[in-house]
């Protein structure tokens, strides 16, 4: 149904980080100042390093847009014999991080390929898109299954990605009211984003498609399809296929 | 089976101390509210802090015990009941088979924690037995409580057997015996009003003057619409110098967002992993619990602290539950 491919991406030297305490248990690296590429790498690149390389007392990191924000615990970090600031001492051991971080540092990204029916009953506002944009419903479809995205981070609710490089012809605004409940696995569109409702839940973006595969299964080891960094495809699919389709991944 | 729900009460889910490592991909930590309370509940029957409870919430459950076991109840102070008899809470109570523990609604805080020794027997899910609601796993099948609910305690380690078997013997043919020894709570809100520290958000100086004066000067509502998700709050409204559009990223517990309706959220234990709004600041963990202990009506009156002093707290609270649980070894003899 969906297939992984591995390309590198390649380690840019990263300048000054920028810290913030995030209340008194976490601490917000940040690493651009706006949405693009370049931070993008940015940050899954220290993300990817902080997850192979976690410090005594690091709990967790979670990578955003422009920022990785790591929680740790303030315990652990505290040493009576030196009485350092539990917050400071993180951000030193933070600090001499980004400086192992060098430009021979890369990631493999995959590319993951969504299987998506469009229109019907799976996508009731196909049509508002299509109408508001002066496009045909096949025009919709074809721009929407052409593009390559981008995962800038996962979040909202488990498995949702918040997904970069929607083509501008496709941007509807929200609808005026939003629904009380959305399927899983709805794709949307809202302004100039585009994503996929990873579990049910209420929403205000047009539902133009719904994917057979399921974004999150809550698990073990790996419980959501998309990862921050990994880049997507979406390939329309019959009704047919679509009942055949795979509903685990 | 170990107990049986006769009725769930409002909202009653199994927690434990949070679910960590699966925010990168939008996963809530959850656990209980009052991780304090869960902590020494925990304590009082000899479990890991870690071990699921169950979180009640302004009205607690009816059970019925299908075996002896080992309980203690801490956090909001409930009307509790065994075979219709007053219980008292922050002690460790031995319970026998058949009898019925029946909460009623809360006195004084908001949600009680019930802590079984071996903790609520759960499957684990991505390290942790707490209950996801919005997600629909964890705890119970992802739920709250329904009556017929059935539970089961994991196998007691052998402090909790100790202690399990000294009040028993103690209990005789009674239904149920309550150690004379007890940890005093000290997290609840009296007299509807509660102060809160607070440690300046990222935004903090974005804010108005006159805001961030009223921040700290006035007192805030906790509203209705207030959750496990977050306590929303009423009060003078909070506004920014100039508007800003700010790049969505993580938030945590006690984060204090402000929307542009200017009225302030505390983000607590159901939250959201990643969020966009104004940061005005951080309740600090060691305060985390008064603010969970409030219920809807209930003022806050926030008052700043510096981070420093707020690392600091947390560990001294940190030795403070370390001497505890020595202590509870110590009186029962253990050590």
């Amino acid at each position: 149904m969906w297939q992984c491919r591995y390309s590198k991406m390649e380690g840019k030297t990263l300048p000054r980080y920028e810290f913030s305490p995030l209340g008194d248990s976490g601490v917000m690296v940040k690493l651009g100042e706006v949405i693009d590429q370049q931070t993008h790498e940015k940050v899954i690149l220290f993300s990817e390093y902080l997850q192979e390389h976690p410090f005594p007392g690091m709990i967790e990191s979670v990578p955003g847009f422009t920022t990785v924000t790591v929680y740790y615990d303030p315990i652990t970090l505290f040493d009576p014999l030196d009485h350092m600031l539990p917050y400071d001492r993180a951000v030193a051991i933070l600090e001499q991080m980004s400086q192992q971080i060098s430009s021979t540092h890369s990631k493999e990204y995959r590319l993951v390929e969504i299987p998506v029916c469009y229109g019907g009953s799976f996508g009731p506002d196909l049509e508002v898109v299509a109408n508001q944009n002066g496009l045909s419903i096949e025009e919709v479809i074809s721009i929407h299954s052409t593009t390559e995205y981008l995962v800038y981070m996962i979040g909202f609710a488990p498995g949702f990605p918040y997904l970069g490089g929607m083509d501008e012809r496709l941007a509807t605004p929200r609808r005026s009211s939003p629904r009380l409940s959305i399927p899983m696995g709805s794709v949307g569109i809202g302004g100039l984003q585009t994503g996929i409702y990873s579990i049910e839940s209420p929403g205000g973006w047009q539902i133009i498609g719904r994917t057979p595969l399921r974004l999150f299964q809550a698990g073990e080891s790996s419980p959501s399809l998309l990862c921050a960094g990994d880049k997507v495809r979406f390939r329309p699919i019959s009704e047919r296929e679509y009942d055949n389709g795979e509903k685990v991944y | 089976m170990s107990i049986e729900v006769i009725t769930p009460g409002l909202c009653t889910t199994v927690q434990d101390t949070g679910r960590f490592g699966f925010q990168q991909v939008g996963v809530s930590v959850s656990g209980g509210m009052d991780k304090q309370a869960v902590q020494i509940a925990n304590m009082l029957v000899g479990n890991q802090q870690t071990d699921a409870v169950l979180e009640l919430t302004m009205k607690g459950p009816s059970l019925l015990f299908h075996k002896d076991m080992l309980i203690a109840i801490c956090g909001g102070d409930f009307k509790v009941t065994i075979n219709n008899r007053s219980v008292l809470p922050n002690r460790a109570v031995w319970i026998r088979s058949g009898s019925i523990l029946k909460f009623g609604l809360a006195k004084e805080g908001c949600r009680a924690y019930l802590a079984v020794a071996g903790g609520w027997d759960v499957p684990l899910v991505m390290g942790s037995r707490s209950t996801n609601l919005r997600g629909g796993f964890g705890g119970l099948a992802g739920r709250m409580l329904a009556a017929g609910d059935q539970l089961v305690q994991r196998s007691p380690g052998s402090f909790s057997q100790f202690l399990a078997n000294q009040l028993a013997k103690r209990a005789g043919a009674a239904p149920f015996y309550q150690a004379n020894w007890f940890i005093p709570s000290s997290t609840l809100v009296k007299n509807g009003e509660a102060v809160v520290r607070v440690i300046q958000g990222e935004q903090f100086a974005d804010f108005s003057e006159k805001s961030r004066q009223s921040f700290f000067e006035q007192t805030y509502q906790v509203s209705p619409q207030s959750d496990r998700m977050g306590y929303r709050l009423t009060g003078p409204a909070l506004e920014l110098t100039q508007s800003m559009e700010l790049i969505s990223a993580a938030v945590t517990m006690g984060t204090i967002q402000v929307p542009p309706n200017g009225q302030p959220i505390i983000l607590m234990a159901d939250r959201q992993t990643i969020g966009g709004y104004p940061k005005i600041g951080y309740v600090p963990t060691i305060d985390l619990p008064i603010v969970a202990q409030l219920r809807p009506g209930e003022k806050i009156h926030f008052q700043e602290i510096s981070l420093r002093d707020a690392q600091k707290e947390l560990i001294e609270r940190d030795s403070w539950m370390k001497a505890i649980k020595l202590g509870i070894e110590v009186t029962v003899g253990w050590r």
